[in-house]
């Protein structure tokens, strides 16, 4: 194995195990989530026919809200003891630490989504008319389109004042594009009105787009002083 | 330089004064809108004056990402700030434009939203500046523009899946377009680009003046803090 994949491994296995130990993040996460599902639910009360043609909007906009409050954790907690500086003097590899910092909060939303599906499937009587087999691939490529981008600008924001603020600022409009995919294709699935292939397609462009974008500029915004 | 600005500014004055002269007076009243179509000499320019601004931030930011020539990001800055002005210009005239034609005063339409999205990532560009600290700002706000525009292409495509049934373009296609009313919407778009470059300009000046001040109050302070040490080191 190469050392930049070992340290990547490391610092995620090092975040996971903080995390297991005080489940602040995910804790935090699920609660949040859960109270979106219940006041969306309270404020539509929609039939099991409607509820289809909205879950999609509705199930991306409450994880959307919920990741901001792990992504706005990732850095916060490096910021103790220095350790982002020390990160910053360490000749490690910029884009191994970010990596590992992707995964680990690819993993914490996959989990809440994991654990947030069957209340949603039990709050709106959802039953997917099409092919429901996409539905993890939609999960998949819609949370790292999410956590990609939200690990970097959580970097970036890590300079600002009122950084906590600044993170979904920064991050919702330029996930439109991606929010916009995951939702459609989402509902295409849950209706089964049409194909969800374009917007697999879509996400993935996404995914790929950004996934090499913070690759390259990451070394330069995490050394930027 | 520094003549040149008087005799832009001059440039300017005359240009927009024509501009309006043609698009109120010379230019034809359309046959269906009516006179609200007037307002196309204004809109339509400012669009293309704000993406041509866009544009210009995007490049200022490449080359600050390059070469961290300090004078390319206040050029950036610059064009964000009145590319944000013009872009509201754009999204405002054109409710007011789309209501009486359309009947509704807004609808998600590809050039719609695609200006929507890009006055909103502009908007998060100018709201990162305002809220970082002054060190960074310059490479992270450049780092976050090379993402608005990698951006740009995906929303295109997602908006145009999204809703394939959009109006006709005004311009491009057919040529039906009386040569008058051209005219007067090339005049406003030559007036509202150097209207631009005008206030780009003394906003770039603004931006270089207000670092040297900025510079220079940091090295008196410095100077200041010096004074009294050698004082008590006496």
């Amino acid at each position: 194995m190469s050392r930049a994949g070992s340290l990547t491994l490391a610092t995620l296995a090092k975040d996971l195990r903080l995390e297991w130990r005080s489940k602040d993040a995910i804790n935090s996460m699920l609660f949040f989530a859960l109270l979106v599902v219940v006041i969306f639910s309270f404020s539509f009360d929609p039939t099991a026919e409607e509820s289809r043609h909205i879950a999609g909007g509705l199930v991306w906009v409450a994880f959307l809200f919920a990741a901001v409050v792990a992504l706005n954790q990732t850095w916060a907690r490096e910021l103790h003891n220095q350790v982002l500086d020390a990160y910053r003097v360490s000749p490690a590899p910029a884009n191994a630490l970010f990596l590992a910092k992707a995964l680990g909060n690819f993993i914490f939303v996959s989990v809440l989504e994991a654990l947030m599906t069957p209340l949603f499937i039990v709050f709106y009587n959802l039953r997917a008319l099409g092919p429901a087999y996409q539905l993890p691939i939609v999960a998949a490529l819609g949370t790292w389109a999410l956590v990609v981008n939200g690990t970097f600008f959580a970097a970036m924001s890590l300079r600002t004042r009122s950084r906590e603020i600044m993170l979904p600022l920064l991050l919702f409009p330029i996930s439109i594009p991606a929010l916009l995919a995951m939702v459609e294709a989402t509902t295409s699935i849950l209706t089964g009105e049409y194909s969800a292939k374009f917007w697999l397609v879509l996400l993935a462009a996404y995914d790929v787009l950004f996934t090499m974008a913070s690759l390259l500029f990451f070394e330069t915004v995490l050394h930027a002083e | 330089m520094k003549r040149a600005f008087p005799v832009l500014a001059i440039l300017t004055a005359v240009l927009l004064s024509y501009g309006l002269y043609q698009a109120l007076v010379v230019a034809p009243t359309e046959q269906t809108m009516g006179d609200v179509q007037r307002i196309f000499y204004y809109h339509v320019p400012s669009a293309w004056t704000a993406f041509i601004l866009f544009f210009v931030n995007l490049v200022a930011s490449i080359v600050y990402l390059a070469s961290r020539n300090p004078k390319t990001d206040a050029l950036a800055v610059a064009a964000a700030e009145v590319g944000v002005v013009f872009c509201t210009v754009v999204l405002v005239t054109g409710p007011i434009w789309a209501r009486p034609v359309w009947g509704i005063w807004w609808t998600w339409d590809l050039r719609l939203t695609l200006t929507l999205v890009l006055w909103l990532i502009y908007v998060s560009y100018l709201m990162l500046r305002r809220f970082s600290s002054s060190g960074q700002t310059p490479l992270i706000a450049a780092v976050l523009a090379v993402f608005g525009a990698l951006d740009v292409p995906l929303v295109y495509f997602s908006i145009w899946f999204f809703r394939t049934q959009h109006p006709q373009p005004v311009m491009g296609n057919g040529g039906s377009i009386d040569p008058r009313m051209l005219h007067a919407l090339l005049i406003n778009w030559l007036a509202f680009s150097c209207f631009a470059a005008l206030v780009c300009w003394s906003r770039y000046r603004l931006e270089v003046l207000r670092r040297e001040v900025d510079e220079t109050q940091a090295l008196e302070a410095l100077l200041e803090k010096g004074v009294p040490e050698r004082g008590s080191s006496r």
